[in-house]
């Protein structure tokens, strides 16, 4: 090592020459189309492109007269813009009997999925944060039981419940079918839930119940407003879930009160008549406008909390 | 004086493995004890056992002479700071203050004028309109602090409060801490595994290890007379250093060494005339005397400089001596360079020997 003085000099000389720098310097210049660049982009396009290409078709043909899809093209966009299939599939259509449309089946769905999704979240929330904090005897005994039912599979339990739903006298009836989904939502939304009440810090529980405060309170008032990410994970889940779900919808409810799924398959598998394609195109898009419209909207939260409730396990 | 908090008996067990052991403990009123041991010796468990935040396997603990074994955390009269500080994100720091408060069913009034008062003691009147994420880490455990203290109780349970801070921070609210003791003079129990923090602060420090208290006395006491090797260890920086040799029994005892061998004259053995055995000397770095005094200590032995560590208000250096290596704390002007021989002077008054199995100090 040289002397402190002649080390102060090397520094100052350097910051003198820093503007003839030669050679690379700041960034690496990337080429914009390099082969690399060129490959990424092109896979991705090519895939947005094959799994768009339904959609378009669905849109496009969905605003078309029925002579027009006649002609066959069915990647041509609509000569004559028309919303009439539209209007046809929300309120005219027939199923069965009825003839108002899918209107009745979006309400149904309505009141099938609000409730479901509002009392499974309720339950499931609460039994994750006691699972998770409040660690009461045999609450992994509790806890296996609940997850083993998430590996059962559906048509096992269709028949039992059919007869239990029977025994109670709601089969039916949609409190029927919001209990099914509400018992069926349980052991995953419980296992989301539990995992990220542990990924909270046990201190902040800790602290709480020193400060006196119980069971409901620390859930209330701590646990609830930390925990919205997880929330909104439940409910995208517990919404798209319940509303695309079919099998419940035929099997524990009747035709007055079936489910938008349920009548979307009767209007396009009707067998009378001429196929109406741009009619059957909106019905489709119209169903499943709902959990679209909810990934769009909370997408940013999803992510957030799916993230939040994977740290631990 | 009446214990403030005292512990009978208390074991805890999780599942078959048992975490404490037959834990016994009197601490007095006013009282600053400080739990001290590395990790997973059971210094926090004991703290949750206190609080009544963990159920005890068997046993009592009474605080302020009641029986508040199985009181719920908020009617034993404590307040807790914990080291991730533990603040309520989503209410501001006065919501912090005030939770506790409304769930007793204070008084509105009151509370406000209880928070005031901790606001003031503790120098946060402009934070209290804050939520904890616009706060630094350091106000954050001042927060924590406040919210223990507008409790009003008689005990604060500290769980390793400074363990998240900065080096700078820590030394700031470790004195902060000392000062709040002064002032209020409520009992405390703090839990820390910084030897620092735990010399500085205690009243007394119980040196905890596998569930049990190794011991239990003044920082002086534990410094000077470790009960044993493990304490000895424990507590300095750097650590105690221990020649390898015997105590030669009798009348007048004798260690021998590779080193050197010598009369442990003024040395006070535990009983009084000690059996010969294998045994540790012990000698603290800061009590290894060099420069000329060491020619008229009662030991002299020549070391080789082995490594040179300059701290500034201290020189800390490393000699080897017949194999066995020493540490020497010097004075931080001292002039040492690696491979010079180094007089060195013991004084046996100020060493601690330890047995070589049962490791006790004799």
């Amino acid at each position: 090592m040289s002397d402190p003085a002649s080390l102060s000099a090397t520094v100052a000389g350097a910051d003198a020459m820093a503007p003839a720098l030669s050679g690379p310097r700041g960034p690496k210049p990337r080429r914009r189309f390099s082969r690399r660049n060129v490959f990424i982009y092109g896979t991705l396009i090519v895939v947005a492109l094959y799994y768009l290409l339904p959609l378009y078709v669905m849109i496009v043909t969905s605003l078309k007269g029925m002579p027009e899809i006649r002609l066959g093209n069915i990647f041509a966009p609509p000569v004559e813009i028309t919303f009439q299939p539209w209007v046809k599939a929300w309120a005219e259509a027939c199923t069965g009997l009825n003839c108002d449309g899918l209107s009745r089946g979006f309400w149904n769905s309505v009141r099938i999925t609000v409730p479901s999704v509002i009392l499974s979240i309720a339950i499931a929330s609460v039994n994750g944060y006691a699972l998770a904090n409040w660690r009461f005897k045999g609450a992994d005994m509790f806890f296996t039981i609940l997850i083993f039912g998430a590996f059962i599979p559906y048509q096992v339990m269709l028949y039992p419940l059919v007869i239990l739903l029977r025994e109670m006298g709601i089969y039916g009836t949609l409190t029927g079918l919001v209990l099914v989904h509400s018992i069926f939502g349980m052991p995953i939304l419980t296992l989301l839930f539990r995992n990220y009440f542990t990924s909270l810090p046990e201190e902040l529980f800790k602290a709480a119940r020193v400060d006196g405060a119980g069971f409901w309170q620390i859930y209330l008032q701590i646990m609830l407003p930390m925990s919205l990410p997880i929330f909104v994970v439940a409910m995208i889940l517990q919404v798209t879930g319940i509303w695309n779900d079919f099998l419940f919808g035929v099997v524990y409810t009747k035709p007055d009160l079936y489910p938008m799924t349920v009548q979307l398959n009767n209007i396009v598998n009707s067998v009378q008549g001429v196929k109406e394609y741009n009619v059957n195109m909106a019905a489709t898009l119209l169903t499943g406008l709902v959990p679209l419209v909810i990934y769009f909207v909370s997408g940013k939260l999803f992510v957030r909390g799916i993230a939040a409730g994977a740290v631990k396990g | 004086m009446d214990p403030s908090i005292s512990i009978k008996n208390l074991k805890l067990s999780f599942g078959a493995v048992e975490v404490l052991h037959d834990l016994n403990l009197d601490i007095g009123k006013g009282e600053f004890l400080v739990l001290l041991g590395s990790s997973g010796c059971g210094k926090s468990t004991l703290l949750n056992c206190i609080a009544g935040l963990l159920d005890v396997t068997d046993g009592q603990v009474h605080i302020g002479g009641k029986n508040v074994t199985w009181e719920e955390p908020s009617k034993r009269g404590i307040g807790m700071v914990f080291q991730s500080y533990a603040l309520y994100p989503q209410m501001t720091v006065e919501g912090n203050l005030a939770f506790g408060l409304k769930n007793a069913k204070i008084p509105k009034a009151e509370i406000k004028e209880r928070i005031a008062r901790a606001a003031k003691t503790l120098q946060m009147e402009p934070l209290l309109k804050r939520k904890p994420a616009a706060l630094s880490g350091g106000q954050r455990q001042r927060v924590a602090i406040g919210r223990a203290l507008v409790r009003d109780v008689e005990v604060f349970l500290f769980d390793e409060p400074l363990s998240n801070l900065d080096a700078k921070l820590r030394a700031d609210l470790r004195v902060e801490i000392k000062q709040l003791h002064q002032t209020l003079g409520n009992t405390m129990i703090y839990v820390t595994h910084d030897q620092i923090e735990a010399m500085t602060l205690a009243d007394r420090i119980a040196i905890m290890r596998g569930g049990s208290i190794l011991q239990l006395d003044s920082p002086k006491e534990i410094y000077n007379r470790p009960a044993t090797k493990y304490v000895a260890e424990f507590i300095g920086s750097p650590t105690m250093n221990f020649l390898d040799g015997r105590v030669e029994g009798g009348a007048a005892p004798r260690f021998v060494s590779d080193v050197a061998s010598f009369d442990l004259k003024g040395y006070e053995f535990a009983t009084a005339s000690p059996e010969p055995c294998d045994a540790w000397f012990g000698i603290r770095p800061e009590h290894i005397i060099t420069g000329p005094e060491a020619g008229n200590a009662p030991v002299k032995l020549n070391g080789q400089v082995e490594l040179v560590e300059p701290l500034g208000s201290d020189t800390l250096t490393r000699v080897s001596a017949a194999g066995q290596r020493l540490w020497v704390r010097m004075d931080g002007q001292a002039d040492i360079t690696p491979g010079q021989t180094l007089p060195l002077g013991l004084n046996p008054a100020l060493a601690n020997i330890f047995h070589k199995t049962t490791e006790a100090r004799l």
